[in-house]
């Protein structure tokens, strides 16, 4: 089970990739990515704002996705919303799998597929003026690879 | 009535996080509803003029433009996503 949270508070990645083999005999691999507030440009803070009655089912239907396709013990998928700064962890998704190409994989698709659905929009603050990133055509090729 | 959401520079254009409205008996698609709700002000025609740029979501999934809209259900209006 892939467990999604969205929240404004830190995360403690390191606990979260703990509890996905507490107890557990079953795990043979856990891929983590942490996604980190870079400054570029001069960015000096980044907003993120979302549609709280559709992300967690968004991401939900994502995870559930991921769990069909590959061997998956467990997973997390924790989203941070409000005022961030640079450094500060943004995303985390980790998943927990018998074997490491199935972690890999289903690490990747989560957070390609998060990126280009789950209703999240960032706001950038640069040099004293703000901005609503743009949706980057990357993002739109890094998730329909996996189709 | 209709209830309408919106995010981002779509909200910031309009000028409210969202509103609800008697819809017309017209009004059955999201093409439509766009179309209709362009005409409501100054605001909503400026946030709505790039469709290429806007995003629908009714009832809470993603919707296209001929999607159906009817009495009681939620649309959001958003752009593009940008999370992760």
């Amino acid at each position: 089970m892939i467990a999604v949270r969205v929240q404004p508070e830190v995360f403690d990645a390191v606990a979260e990739i703990a509890a996905l083999t507490a107890g557990r005999r079953d795990v043979g691999a856990v891929v983590s990515f942490t996604g980190i507030v870079r400054a570029d440009d001069g960015l000096t803070a980044l907003t993120l704002e979302h549609y709280p009655a559709m992300t967690g089912r968004v991401i939900a239907k994502v995870a559930a996705q991921a769990e069909a396709r590959w061997p998956v013990t467990g997973g997390i998928v924790v989203h941070r919303v409000g005022r961030l700064l640079p450094g500060d962890a943004i995303v985390l998704v980790a998943v927990a799998s018998p074997h490491r190409t199935a972690a890999f994989q289903a690490a990747e698709f989560l957070i390609d597929w998060l990126k280009t659905k789950a209703p999240f929009w960032k706001h950038e603050e640069v040099g004293g003026k703000t901005r609503w990133v743009a949706a980057k055509e990357s993002d739109d090729g890094a998730a329909a690879r996996w189709s | 009535m209709i209830e309408l959401v919106y995010f981002a520079w779509v909200r910031e254009r309009i000028g409210v996080d969202g509103e609800v409205l008697p819809l017309p008996p017209e009004v059955a698609t999201v093409a439509a509803l766009l179309d209709w709700l362009s005409a409501r002000s100054p605001g909503h025609a400026a946030a709505l003029a790039d469709r290429g740029a806007i995003r629908v979501a009714v009832g809470q999934e993603f919707a296209t433009l001929n999607a159906p809209v009817s009495d009681g259900v939620e649309v959001a209006i958003f752009p593009p996503v940008t999370g992760g």
